[in-house]
């Protein structure tokens, strides 16, 4: 499912014309261990992709061969058709922004983002101009002479991300800028680099191992694992259809629960819940089902309250079944319940992945 | 994620730069010591080599001409004791003191230890004649007495060592969390601190031997009798001896150096190798 | 703390014997003895020295922890070269000059060698090693050990991703080292630098085992000072001498906050 054998087409194109980046068949190794085992990756122009995945999974070094910041073993990159396998970092006019300190401290936040400009050997004036502008709109033009330890870690990775952007690269590159941050900051960048990514139209490729963060800035996200991408696709799809277990389970949170599959329908502690996959063989499986997809009712599965937190706007239960089972749900603050207390359930909603388990496995599930 | 390993835009060097730079140095670097082996070969006048003065010399016994440096050795090494001593009962409860309990002395404790890397022991010699004149007087003029002064010369290299130990650990919420498990002074310094910080205090204690082992100044101009300024005695009336003990003292200096680095390596993530600063040669 | 009496009274008293002459009264002859010709020229020897050998210690040094930088820190490589440096850089005074006595000494292997092989008498103007020229090999011997040793760190603490953003925003090689490296590591080359010149302008020990007559250099000056039982009163020279001594470390301990504290405007 990884092989998005797609053509260089030129689908809704942004307010200038975006670049294609073409991952094909990349391989790369480390002393033996292929962080990149036949890596295919297609950027459309002026998309921005997350590259989700556990560490290990080769997504930064995705990145990091793309930049140039580390060769190939096997396989291609192209940008708009262009192989830039032999190009060095500084040819390939990249803007990247690294996980954090990446700014040169001895210089300040505007000659920071003045470098690129002067590596492209810019007028004095127009460089000040230019780099003042796009200190603006990452909101620190009153920041220009700060020196980075006169920022704050938000402050700094805004200032990086404009001096990424202000040599208008074909293709921008963001490797874990918001995992130094703390929550409300990371929120609030987060949203800002979809603004300015939307606003430039420019093609990013955005490396996370937060599902949140890559659900929220990209138009589509690739799951990876082990060198290679597990499953690509919107952060909708991602979520109601994950194609894997793993998926499901990195990509939100999901109950695993034991089940069987009988003529197309999924059976659940005696609940006959429908299959996203139709074709799905019968047998005993494990499914994957939403919290949000199971519901307090009147009568039906009965179960103990373990625990529950308030999260804000929702509330998150922790139940145990009669057989020992544990369920998480996610509800409204409305309803409160409390540790001990008896409560039922229903399952609302098809489970989003289905997993086939070998008989073995299944008595010694079920004992 | 695996982006540790060198790659093409790394600013170290290639391994054919590293080697040769480093092998020019090496080599250059290596030639006086080369030097100093070929000459304690060297068998006389006539030319030609041989090992007779490394034998005779261990099969002395270190007897006859060469009674002086023994004796000179067990100065030193006694000095260098007196020094541990000092730096362990007095430097290092200061140090923790200041650390757990009056956190804004810190600065001045750092100068104050620094300190001495900015006085030339030629200078501290000059004014310390007067205060051994004294010291001489009422505790008799034993070569221990020296311990004093080089408890003064090593302070900034075992502050070091100490300090960037005790930055690596937390201190104050071991103190605190030993405390409310009810541990006394005593205990919480011997029983959680002393061990916590083992690697700093034994590093600190092992450059305190070889600054103390490698002194000269204060020594030869106090006119006391050291390892050094008995080798540079017996150098006057047989160079090659001189020259064999100089072989021996450097060899077992890096031995107890190399011994502090493996003991840094392990269980330091972070931190940088604990280096020293470095005082008057 | 009372240790501290080892260290401020002897340093007081050193400062304060360049003021009395020998029957205590307050004088500053002996401080204006520091304008004596021969003692100025010591102090003029010691300061090129120390700067010549400090410079090419820095010089040598840094390209040495230059190429450790790709060498894993808990190797054995650099554990190796850290511990060889701390020997040589502390260890080193009477020892060191023994070596070079054996190297480039009169019947020295260096000097045998390039006078039986190129008929290159090293020694053809006069024997120098025992001259304030001959303090520089042994001195350079031991400035660049510490040069490593106080350097390295710095060297250590560039950031792989400066690398990195240099060449994404389309700089080289050269802009790499000449616009990012060489700007950051300017105040720790420069601070190393003073140490290793301060350090050289108090060393004592090479040269005294070395340098048996004559006292071309201000510690040797001391020394003399010191030593001599001929002229009564001499003392209060070293008292002065040491005066000289620390005046030129205060100096250079200024200098060296001074640009700590330029450096400040872009460090913590």
């Amino acid at each position: 499912m990884n092989s998005q054998q797609l053509t260089a087409q030129q689908p809704t194109a942004p307010t200038r014309p975006g670049t294609v980046v073409e991952f094909t068949g990349v391989v790369k190794e480390f002393s033996g261990m292929r962080a990149l085992d036949g890596f295919n990756l297609t950027l459309h122009a002026g998309e921005c992709v997350a590259l989700l995945g556990p560490s290990g999974s080769g997504k930064t070094t995705a990145l990091r061969v793309l930049a140039g910041l580390e060769s190939t073993d096997a396989g291609s990159i192209t940008i708009d058709g262009i192989d830039v396998s032999a190009l060095s970092t500084s040819k390939r006019d990249m803007g990247m922004v690294f996980q954090s300190y990446s700014l040169f401290p001895h210089l300040s936040a505007g000659e920071n983002v003045e470098f690129g400009l002067r590596m492209r050997k810019i007028k004095p004036a127009e460089r000040r101009r230019r780099a003042a502008a796009s200190l603006a709109m990452v909101g620190l033009d009153d920041h220009f002479d700060r020196f980075a330890h006169q920022l704050s870690g938000g402050q700094q990775q805004r200032v990086a991300l404009a001096r990424a952007l202000v040599t208008e690269p074909r293709v921008l590159l963001l490797d874990e800028p918001l995992s130094a941050l703390d929550a409300k900051v990371r929120v609030q960048l987060r949203d800002e680099i979809r603004r300015i990514q939307t606003e430039l139209g420019i093609t990013t490729l955005f490396v996370t191992h937060d599902q949140d963060e890559a659900l929220a800035v990209a138009d589509r996200v690739a799951v990876m694992r082990a060198g290679n991408i597990e499953q690509v696709g919107t952060p909708e799809e991602l979520y109601s259809r994950p194609a894997t277990p793993f998926i499901a389970d990195f990509v939100g949170l999901s109950n695993r629960i034991d089940g069987l599959v009988r003529s197309a329908r999924a059976e659940v502690y005696g609940t006959s819940l429908p299959l996203i996959d139709p074709a799905t063989p019968d047998g005993p499986v494990t499914v994957s089902i939403r919290p949000e997809d199971i519901e307090f009712a009147a009568e039906g599965l009965a179960a103990t309250v373990v625990t529950s937190s308030f999260l804000g706007s929702l509330r998150r239960t922790t139940l145990r079944l009669a057989d020992g089972t544990i369920l998480f749900l996610q509800h409204g603050v409305r309803v409160h319940p409390k540790a001990g207390e008896n409560v039922f359930v229903n399952f609302t909603g098809a489970p989003v992945s289905t997993e086939r388990v070998e008989t073995a496995s299944v008595a010694q599930q079920q004992s | 994620m695996t982006g540790l390993t060198t790659n093409g835009v790394a600013h170290a060097p290639s391994r054919t730069v590293r080697t040769i730079i480093l092998g020019v140095v090496g080599v250059i670097f290596a030639v006086p010591i080369v030097a100093m082996i070929e000459f304690t070969l060297r068998a006389g006048l006539v030319g030609g080599y041989n090992v007779d003065r490394w034998v005779a010399l261990f099969q002395s016994g270190f007897t006859g001409v060469y009674r002086p440096v023994l004796v000179a050795l067990g100065n030193s090494v006694a000095l260098a004791i007196g020094t541990v001593l000092i730096v362990l009962l007095l430097l290092i409860p200061t140090m923790l003191l200041v650390h757990i309990r009056f956190p804004r002395l810190r600065r001045v404790l750092e100068f104050i230890c620094i300190l001495p890397i900015t006085i030339p022991a030629i200078v501290l010699v000059v004014g310390l004649a007067p205060v051994y004149a004294i010291v001489a007087r009422m505790l008799g003029s034993g070569v221990w007495t020296l311990a004093f002064a080089y408890g003064i010369t090593v302070l900034p290299f075992a502050y070091r060592a100490i300090q960037s130990n005790l930055d690596g650990v937390d201190v104050k919420t071991l103190t605190e969390a030993a405390r409310t498990l009810g541990a006394g002074w005593g205990s919480v310094l011997l029983r959680v601190l002393v061990p916590n910080l083992r690697r700093g205090i034994l590093a600190g204690a092992f450059i305190a031997v070889a600054v103390v082992l490698g002194e000269f100044t204060i020594a030869s101009l106090l006119n006391r009798v050291n390892l050094q300024t008995a080798l540079v005695v017996v150098s006057k009336v047989d160079p090659y001896t001189a020259v064999i003990l100089s072989l021996l003292a450097l060899a077992f200096a890096f031995l107890l150096l190399l011994v502090i680095g493996r003991l840094g390596a392990p269980r330091t993530r972070t931190s940088r190798r604990r280096t020293t600063v470095k005082g008057p040669a | 703390m009372y240790v501290l009496l080892f260290l401020a009274v002897p340093t007081l008293i050193a400062i304060g014997t360049g003021f009395f002459d020998n029957t205590g009264a307050f004088t500053l002859a002996t401080v204006a003895a520091l304008g004596d010709p021969v003692v100025l020229t010591t102090f003029f020897n010691s300061f090129w020295l120390s700067a010549l050998t400090a410079v090419v210690g820095a010089v040598v040094g840094a390209v040495v922890c230059y190429a450790l930088l790709g060498a894993r820190p808990d190797g054995p490589l650099r554990t190796t070269i850290d511990s060889l440096s701390g020997v040589l850089a502390q260890f080193g005074g009477v020892m060191l000059a023994f070596a070079f006595v054996a190297t480039i000494g009169i019947q020295g292997m260096v000097t045998l060698y390039l006078r039986d092989t190129f008929g290159l008498d090293i020694f053809e103007n006069g024997v120098w090693l025992y001259s304030t020229t001959g303090l520089i090999l042994p001195y350079i011997y031991f400035q660049v050990p510490l040069m490593i040793i106080t350097f390295m760190p710095a060297l250590q603490a560039l950031k792989p991703q400066w690398a990195e953003a240099n060449a994404t925003l389309g700089g080289s090689t050269a802009s790499y080292w000449f616009r990012i490296a060489f700007p950051v590591l300017a105040p720790s080359f420069i601070g190393s630098l003073l140490l290793l010149f301060a350090n050289a302008f108090s060393s004592y020990a090479t040269a005294a085992a070395l340098v048996s007559q004559g006292s071309q250099i201000v510690p040797l000056q001391i020394r003399a000072a010191l030593t001599s039982e001929t002229l009564l009163g001499r003392e209060n020279l070293a008292g002065a001498l040491a005066l000289g001594m620390i005046v030129v470390m205060a100096v250079v301990m200024v200098g060296y906050s001074a640009l700590q504290s330029r450096a400040a405007r872009w460090q913590q």
